[in-house]
C-alpha cells in the first residue's frame, strides 16, 4: 500500500498555476496604473472636485421641465425616425449583395472579391455612425440626407457580417437538391439559399432598425438632422430644462422602438 | 384516372400568408416611403459642390498623411488607448458586484431590483449623451471620457453577466451549498468557475467596443482620437482625417482578431 502525502488544505490550483495567475494580474494592475497616470497627466483636478456642485447646478436648472417645448419637437422626431428607417433600408440593400460576396459558400471569387467584401464590412463596423455623419456633413452638407447615408453606411457592416454568417450556416443539401434540377447560379441562390436565410434577414434588419433609431437621435449633434439638432441647440444655449425634455422624449422613443422590434422579431422567428 | 398537374409552380409566400394582409402591408410601406421621402429636402447644388470635396476626401483616404499632424494624432491615440484600458478595468470591477446583484438566483428581491435598475439606466442612455453631461460636469479631456466609458461598460457587462449567472448549472451550486458553504464561498466556488471564461471573453469584447466608442465621444469634448479627427475635418485636412480613420480601422481590426484569439486561448 502506497502512502500518498495529501495536503491538509485543499487548493483549487497547483502552485505553478497560481504563480502564473498572480503574475498575470500583477501585469494588468501595473498596466492599469501606468495608463491611469498617462491619462490623467493633464487633468485639471479642480474641475473634477468641482463636479458635484456642477451636477447639482445642472440638476436644479432642469427643474421644472419645459413641457411647452414638446410640440416643437415632434417634427424633428419624425425626421429622426425617417433617418433611421430610410438609412436601414439603404444599408440593408447594400449589405445584401456584399454578404453574398463575403460568404465562403457563395462568393464568386475567394481570392479577390471576398477580401474586398470583408474589408468593407470591417471598415463600416469600426467607424461609428456619428463619425460617418461628421464626414458626410462636410461632404454633402448638413441635413437629413447626410444622416440617412451615415446610418446606411454604418449598417452595412453589422447587417453584412450577421447575414454572411447566416449564409455560411445554410444547409448544403437543399442547395444541392436545387442544383440537381439543373438550376442556374441565380436560381440556386433564389430557391436554395434565400428561403433559408429569410428569417435571419428580417430579424437582423429589424434589430438594426432598433439600433439605428437609438443612433439617429444623436446624429444632429454634428448637423445631420433630426432631434439631435434641437438637443445641440438647447445644450449650446445651456437651457437644461429643454435638454431634459428632449432626453425624456428620446428615451421614450427608444423604449417604444425596442418594444416594436422585440414584437416583430418574435413574430418572424 | 388522369389528374392534371399545373405546369408552372409559384413559390408560396413565406412570411405573411394571407393575401389581404400582404397587400395592406405593402400599401402601408408605400405610403410611408412616399411620406418619408417627401420630407427630405436635398440641396442638389450643395451636394454637387460637396462632391469635389468628397473626391478630395477619397484622395486623402488613399494617400493618408500621417506625418504633418503626427504629434496631435499620437496624443489622441494615447489618450484613447489609456482611456479604453482604464475604463474597461474600472467598469468590469464595478459591474461584477452589480451583475451578481442582478442575478435572481443569488440575491433577495430588493437587491435584484436595485441592480437591474442601475443596469437599465446605464443601458438606456447613449454614450455620447452621457459624455455631454460628464464633460459639462468634469470639464473637457479624457477624464470625462473615462467616466463615460466606465458607466457604459457597467450596463453592458453587468447585464450579460447577470443573465449568464441566472443560466448556470444549479447542481453545482447545490453541491457546494450542501458542504455548508457561506454565501461568499458559494459565489467563489460554485458560480465563479462557471461564468469566468465568459466574463473574460465579454471583458475583452468590451475593450474592443470601448476603443471604438472612445473615437466618438471625443467629438463632444471627452478627449481621445475623436477630438483629433473632429479638428482635422474642421480644418478640411482630409489627408490627416484619412490617416486617423485608417488608424482606427487598423486598431479595431487588431483588437478584434487579438481578442478572438485570446478568447480561444483562454477557454
Amino acid at each position: 500500500m502506497t502512502a500518498h502525502d495529501y495536503p491538509e488544505v485543499w487548493q483549487r490550483r497547483t502552485p505553478r498555476a497560481r504563480l502564473v495567475q498572480w503574475m498575470g494580474w500583477l501585469c494588468l494592475v501595473a498596466l492599469f496604473v501606468w495608463c491611469w497616470q498617462v491619462m490623467t497627466a493633464n487633468t485639471i483636478w479642480a474641475f473634477v472636485t468641482d463636479a458635484p456642485r456642477q451636477a447639482a447646478d445642472i440638476g436644479s436648472r432642469m427643474w421644472p421641465l419645459e413641457w411647452g417645448y414638446v410640440p416643437e419637437l415632434l417634427l424633428p422626431l419624425w425626421d429622426t425616425i425617417n433617418i433611421a428607417t430610410l438609412g436601414t433600408i439603404g444599408g440593408v440593400a447594400m449589405a445584401f449583395p456584399i454578404a453574398f460576396l463575403a460568404a465562403r459558400n457563395t462568393t464568386p471569387s475567394a481570392m479577390i472579391l471576398r477580401p474586398i467584401a470583408l474589408f468593407i464590412i470591417v471598415a463600416s463596423r469600426s467607424i461609428n455612425s456619428l463619425i460617418w455623419a461628421l464626414l458626410l456633413v462636410a461632404i454633402i452638407g448638413p441635413g437629413l440626407l447626410a444622416g440617412i447615408v451615415a446610418i446606411a453606411l454604418r449598417s452595412i457592416g453589422f447587417v453584412g457580417k450577421l447575414l454572411y454568417e447566416a449564409i455560411e450556416e445554410t444547409d448544403a443539401r437543399q442547395v444541392e437538391a436545387v442544383e440537381a434540377t439543373g438550376a442556374s447560379g441565380l436560381q440556386v441562390l433564389s430557391y436554395g439559399i434565400i428561403p433559408q436565410i429569410m428569417p435571419a434577414f428580417w430579424g437582423i434588419s429589424v434589430f438594426r432598425w432598433d439600433i439605428n433609431i437609438r443612433e439617429s437621435t444623436i446624429l444632429g449633434l454634428v448637423g445631420a438632422g433630426g432631434i439631435g439638432l434641437k438637443l445641440n441647440a438647447s445644450i449650446n444655449t445651456l437651457s437644461w430644462d429643454e435638454v431634459a425634455v428632449i432626453l425624456l422624449l428620446i428615451l421614450g422613443t427608444v423604449v417604444v422602438s425596442e418594444w416594436v422590434s422585440a414584437k416583430l422579431r418574435r413574430a418572424i422567428i | 384516372m388522369s389528374e392534371t398537374y399545373p405546369t408552372t409552380w409559384r413559390r408560396p409566400p413565406q412570411i405573411i400568408r394571407s393575401a389581404r394582409w400582404r397587400y395592406a402591408v405593402q400599401l402601408g410601406i408605400a405610403i410611408y416611403l412616399a411620406l418619408a421621402l417627401g420630407t427630405i429636402e436635398v440641396d442638389w447644388g450643395r451636394v454637387a459642390d460637396g462632391l469635389a470635396r468628397g473626391q478630395r476626401f477619397a484622395a486623402g483616404f488613399l494617400q493618408p498623411d500621417f506625418v504633418s499632424r503626427w504629434a496631435d494624432i499620437s496624443r489622441g491615440l494615447i489618450e484613447s488607448l489609456t482611456m479604453t484600458l482604464t475604463s474597461t478595468v474600472v467598469g468590469v470591477l464595478i459591474s461584477i458586484p452589480v451583475g451578481i446583484g442582478a442575478a435572481a438566483n443569488l440575491v433577495p428581491a430588493p437587491v435584484y431590483f436595485v441592480c437591474r435598475g442601475i443596469i437599465a439606466v446605464s443601458r438606456a442612455l447613449q454614450e455620447v449623451i452621457i459624455a455631454i453631461f460628464l464633460v459639462a460636469m468634469f470639464g473637457f479631456g479624457p477624464f470625462a471620457g473615462f467616466l463615460t466609458l466606465s458607466f457604459a461598460t457597467i450596463g453592458f457587462l453587468a447585464k450579460l453577466l447577470a443573465d449568464d449567472i441566472e443560466e448556470i448549472e444549479p447542481g453545482q451550486v447545490e453541491a457546494v451549498r450542501a458542504t455548508g458553504a457561506s454565501w461568499t464561498q458559494l459565489v467563489n466556488y460554485a458560480v465563479q468557475p462557471q461564468v469566468m471564461p465568459r466574463l473574460i471573453g465579454l471583458s475583452l469584447y468590451r475593450l474592443d467596443i470601448n476603443f471604438r466608442e472612445s473615437a466618438v465621444i471625443g467629438i463632444v469634448g471627452a478627449g481621445g482620437i475623436g477630438a483629433t479627427l473632429n479638428t482635422a475635418i474642421d480644418r478640411y485636412e482630409y489627408d490627416s482625417a484619412g490617416a486617423i480613420l485608417l488608424l482606427i480601422i487598423g486598431i479595431v481590426m487588431i483588437a478584434e482578431y487579438g481578442s478572438s484569439y485570446l478568447r480561444k486561448f483562454l477557454q
